[in-house]
């Protein structure tokens, strides 16, 4: 009789516990991509297959008719112009918001963090406090205010709710950021003879891009994302792409064009989606940053 | 040439005072050297002086100015931190040039006190790298050109050296030495918790404990005459021996008692004049005892002999006492063997021990 | 070495500049978030309609408020949908990020697949669910198509049942967030711990349950948080999805709010109902605020 002796490397076995773990892990994925498979299975699909077939099967007939309808002739209500209206609408709104909001962010952090000003840590706590207040308590207020003062539905007011309601966040992420780096080398700057803004301009914006990437995309997607502001303050002519998309699918009469309403769908999605794959770890890290989202 | 004269400063962070009516006079020109353990205030003391921090009470003078509000930049100080703190996106060159940007200088002036600062360091051929591709050692010579190239009056040097290995400490230690003896016009200001680095820069060293100056002195003082048990105890190493007892005999023929242990103090320099039953610690560096046929002490024994190399470290014990002595390298007693000392008895300490100042 | 104290005095400069810099800011918050704020719950002591007026009417907006059978709706609403939408997200995010931490082929790909749905607007997913549990084409149709002629799974219209499916699409969209908190902090936790569990011959699941979750706490803290956040603004996802509907079947106090700001013209009531979410929000989160930010900061200071 012979005696196996153990050598070597230990023979690799398939464990239930490795298939269970990967079992779970390929269900949950179905779970999180069935969603985004139907729609884009019925996307791409004309209205008779929808009707008849089973929505999860790749369609006999591949369309992009419903594409192009979805983005230059999909009604909402008499208007057909399709969602590219609300595409630029979006575009527009979140470029100014998005470089006003950091703007306002950086320079808030960076003034909190390193320089002194009497009450800035009150004001900084009540402006964090105001992050987790739901905005239905501003909402009416603000809209009173801005119908007084002549800019209630227009771009400049959509762009100065979003740069309002992304400070907290925006000049949380700044000013955690900036206090992790060393003050030394604030001193060091203050010897040399450096104020307020030449600090920050040739310093410690230098020093700053990886946080100004985390929060370009925390902006662009909440921005992008956004229903409730939009909804509220851009006006019946400035509607982002979110609020169009939700009217077109509401305001259906007769029997819907699915196919159209979920290629519409999709392309809303698109800008946040593509920032996420893009961007991959450095969303992670904006989330990790303390997300304070919608 | 500009002193620094600080008075009666009191520094506060909320409610906790770090520094406390703190009065301290430095010559133009002279090199002092803050020396304290950690908390001690030193590092406040300087960024106090350097307009870093704000002041609660007192005054600080440069020159013959006070300068107690002025912004840093107008201090006429330069300053080197521990961390380096150098601009990370800029290179040598621009690093060096900023604080003179700042202040408008012509471009030509500028790239002329440039390139002399790096010269002085040899780091000419640094000039176009960026903080990041340096070693430490590399790091630190280019804050110093950046403080150089400022024309200071005032050098201020928070534990510059602390970040580097063993070696370059000692590199950049000779060399920051030199830079001031070139440059001895300038008064240098330097915080350190390391007293080899505070005995071989400093003119004075200034020892701090508690926010507290303890003492101020040459190296030579600091070390030969320390002003109280912590300043003996903290300056020197390996440390120094202590021996707590009592003063015997009347005056003339005073004499230490501790237990078994007996030294006549004849010839000891007293600062106050003592008293018969005092109790006493008495403190002798290891390098002050020697092993002799005929000394006062007998009975001890070699419990122990650490290699230093060019010395070596003995410690003996006997009498319920243990201490260290430092002998030259090829001094080995074996482990046991019975020894007499003599302590040199012009190098000897004595404190008081209840109030732990000199006598 | 003086570094604890000079850190706890960072250099803080006075400069007008600074000053100046933080006006935005200031004004934001003076104006916006205690200003505004203000205004809506003096407001909801008032019998304002169609346009604000600054009566007095006392609590009659609130206990108008607490008759309203709408409102209760939507209270009932939130507090189903909070409790099981934390609970699910935490559970499946643990799971998800468990399982991801076992050293698994294509780790990336789960992670990224587990967490899009979050990159996206509330509204899309509203409406990518709304079709997938729509009885006539969906899953019901899928099942009856499969065989079972009597497969019914029509929740979205169902009165009792549709606040369900936004529960669910929401756990979709979410528990890829607390993977992902709960995935760093996993990467956290000190990997000899699992050494030495392993030599003392402890099972992987003991290991995660009594080992490694007390040690994520905190993360676990913040993602509550993170959520609850969402909880109390949740409008967007109901819009889309159910329009509040069948009826007011799955109404939330944020839809509630919008509708009679907007739509009904009741300044009054609605004010009064954004007040109560105001309160709700400040009584989960005081204790929490107060121990992350303010006690730290009054120890810096």
């Amino acid at each position: 009789m012979t005696m196996m002796q153990a050598s070597g490397r230990r023979p690799s076995r398939i464990s239930a516990g490795t298939i269970g773990i990967y079992a779970f892990l390929l269900i949950a994925a179905v779970f999180f991509l069935l969603p985004a498979w139907i729609m884009l299975m019925t996307s791409l699909k004309p209205m008779e297959e929808i009707r008849l077939g089973n929505i999860l099967m790749w369609p006999n007939a591949v369309t992009f008719e419903p594409w192009i309808r979805a983005w230059s002739e999909a009604c909402t209500g008499l208007d057909c112009r399709g969602v590219s209206v609300g595409f630029w609408n979006s575009v527009r709104i979140l470029i100014p918001s998005l470089i006003l909001s950091i703007a306002a962010g950086a320079v808030t952090g960076y003034a909190l963090s390193f320089w002194r000003v009497r009450g800035a840590n009150v004001m900084f706590g009540l402006l964090l406090l105001g992050a987790f207040i739901p905005y239905q308590v501003f909402l009416y207020p603000l809209v009173r205010i801005f119908a007084v003062t002549g800019i209630y539905n227009s771009f400049a007011c959509i762009v100065l709710v979003h740069v309002i309601f992304g400070l907290p966040i925006m000049t949380l992420l700044f000013r955690n950021y900036y206090a992790s780096l060393p003050v030394e080398l604030f001193k060091a700057a203050r010897v040399d003879g450096g104020g307020f803004w030449s600090i920050f301009i040739r310093i410690i914006l230098p020093m700053s891009t990886p946080i100004l990437i985390v929060a370009t995309i925390l902006q662009v997607t909440g921005i992008w994302n956004d229903f409730l502001f939009g909804l509220t303050f851009a006006g019946r002519d400035n509607l982002p792409m979110t609020v169009q998309l939700n009217n077109i699918v509401s305001s259906r009469q007769g029997e819907s064009q699915y196919n159209t309403e979920m290629a519409a769908t999709i392309l809303t999605a698109m800008i946040p989606l593509a920032v996420y794959f893009i961007s991959g770890r450095w969303f992670v890290r904006g989330i990790a940053s303390g997300a304070v989202k919608g | 040439m500009s002193s620094v004269s600080i008075r009666d400063l009191t520094v506060a962070f909320g409610s906790t005072r770090v520094l406390n009516g703190l009065s301290l006079d430095v010559q133009a020109g002279e090199f002092i050297v803050l020396l304290g353990p950690s908390g001690c205030g030193k590092s406040t003391l300087l960024n106090a002086v350097a307009g870093l921090l704000d002041v609660a009470d007192g005054q600080v003078w440069i020159g013959e100015r006070n300068v107690t509000w002025h912004e840093p930049k107008d201090r006429g100080i330069a300053m080197v931190f521990q961390s380096y703190a150098l601009y990370p996106r800029m290179n040598v060159r621009n690093n060096m040039a900023f604080g003179l940007r700042m202040a408008k200088t012509p471009k030509a002036e500028i790239e002329e006190r440039v390139t002399r600062a790096a010269e002085l360091l040899q780091i000419s051929h640094l000039l176009d790298r960026r903080p990041d591709q340096l070693s430490g050692g590399q790091r630190q010579r280019v804050a110093i050109g950046r403080a150089l190239v400022r024309d200071a009056h005032v050098f201020l040097f928070d534990e510059p050296l602390s970040n580097l290995d063993a070696q370059l400490r000692n590199e950049l230690r000779v060399e920051i030495k030199k830079l001031h003896q070139k440059i001895d016009t300038t008064t240098m200001i330097y915080v350190t918790h390391d007293q080899i680095e505070a005995l071989t820069l400093a003119d004075r060293i200034v020892v701090m404990k508690d926010q507290k100056i303890q003492q101020m002195g040459t190296p030579d003082e600091i070390y030969l005459h320390p002003a109280n048990l912590f300043v003996a105890g903290f300056v020197g190493s390996p440390q120094m021996n202590f021996f707590e007892g009592e003063l015997t005999g009347g005056p003339g023929g005073a004499a230490f008692k501790s237990g078994e242990l007996h030294l006549p103090l004849d010839g000891y320099n007293f600062n106050s004049a003592p008293v018969t039953g005092q109790r006493l610690t008495l403190g002798i560096r290891p390098e002050h005892i020697s092993i002799t046929e005929n000394g006062p002490w007998q009975g001890f024994k070699t419990e122990l002999v650490e290699t230093h190399g060019a010395d070596n470290l003995i410690w003996v014990g006997g009498h319920n006492h243990s201490l260290r002595l430092r002998q030259p390298g090829d001094c080995k007693p074996a482990l046991g063997s019975p020894l007499t000392l003599a302590p040199d008895m012009s190098h000897i300490s004595l404190f008081d021990t209840q109030t732990s100042m000199r006598i | 070495m003086d570094s604890q104290i000079t850190n706890a005095g960072r250099p803080r400069f006075r400069n007008l500049a600074a000053v100046i810099a933080l006006i935005p800011a200031t004004a934001a918050v003076v104006v916006v978030y205690i200003g505004c704020m203000l205004w809506t719950v003096r407001l909801s002591f008032t019998s304002s309609k169609l346009l604000p007026i600054f009566d007095w009417v006392g609590l009659s907006q609130y206990s108008r408020l607490f008759l309203n059978e709408r409102f209760s709706v939507a209270v009932e609403n939130i507090v189903i949908f909070g409790v099981l939408f934390i609970a699910g997200c935490l559970i499946l995010g643990f799971l998800l990020a468990v399982f991801i931490d076992q050293k698994v082929r294509g780790e990336a790909v789960f992670r990224t697949i587990f967490l899009y749905p979050y990159a996206m607007s509330f509204v899309v997913t509203g409406l990518a669910w709304q079709w997938f549990l729509n009885p006539t084409h969906g899953v019901q149709k899928l099942g009856r198509d499969l065989g079972f002629e009597n497969f019914t799974f029509n929740w979205l219209v169902t009165q009792d049942m549709v606040i369900y499916t936004i529960v669910i699409a929401a756990i979709w969209q979410g528990s890829g967030l607390v993977m992902c908190i709960l995935l760093a902090g996993l990467r956290g936790v000190d990997e000899s711990l699992w050494k030495a569990a392993r030599v003392d011959g402890i099972p992987a699941w003991r290991y995660y349950l009594f080992i490694v979750l007390p040690l994520l706490g905190p993360m676990i803290v913040t993602a509550v948080v993170l959520l609850s956040i969402s909880v109390v603004k949740l409008y967007d996802l109901v819009v889309a999805m159910t329009k509040g509907g069948p009826g007011i079947a799955s109404d939330v106090p944020a839809k509630f709010v919008m509708d009679h700001f907007f739509e009904r013209n009741n300044v009054g009531l609605a004010t009064a109902a954004a007040t109560m979410m105001l309160i709700a929000v400040a009584s989960i989160l005081a204790p929490w605020l107060y121990q992350t930010y303010i006690r730290p900061a009054g120890r810096v200071a």
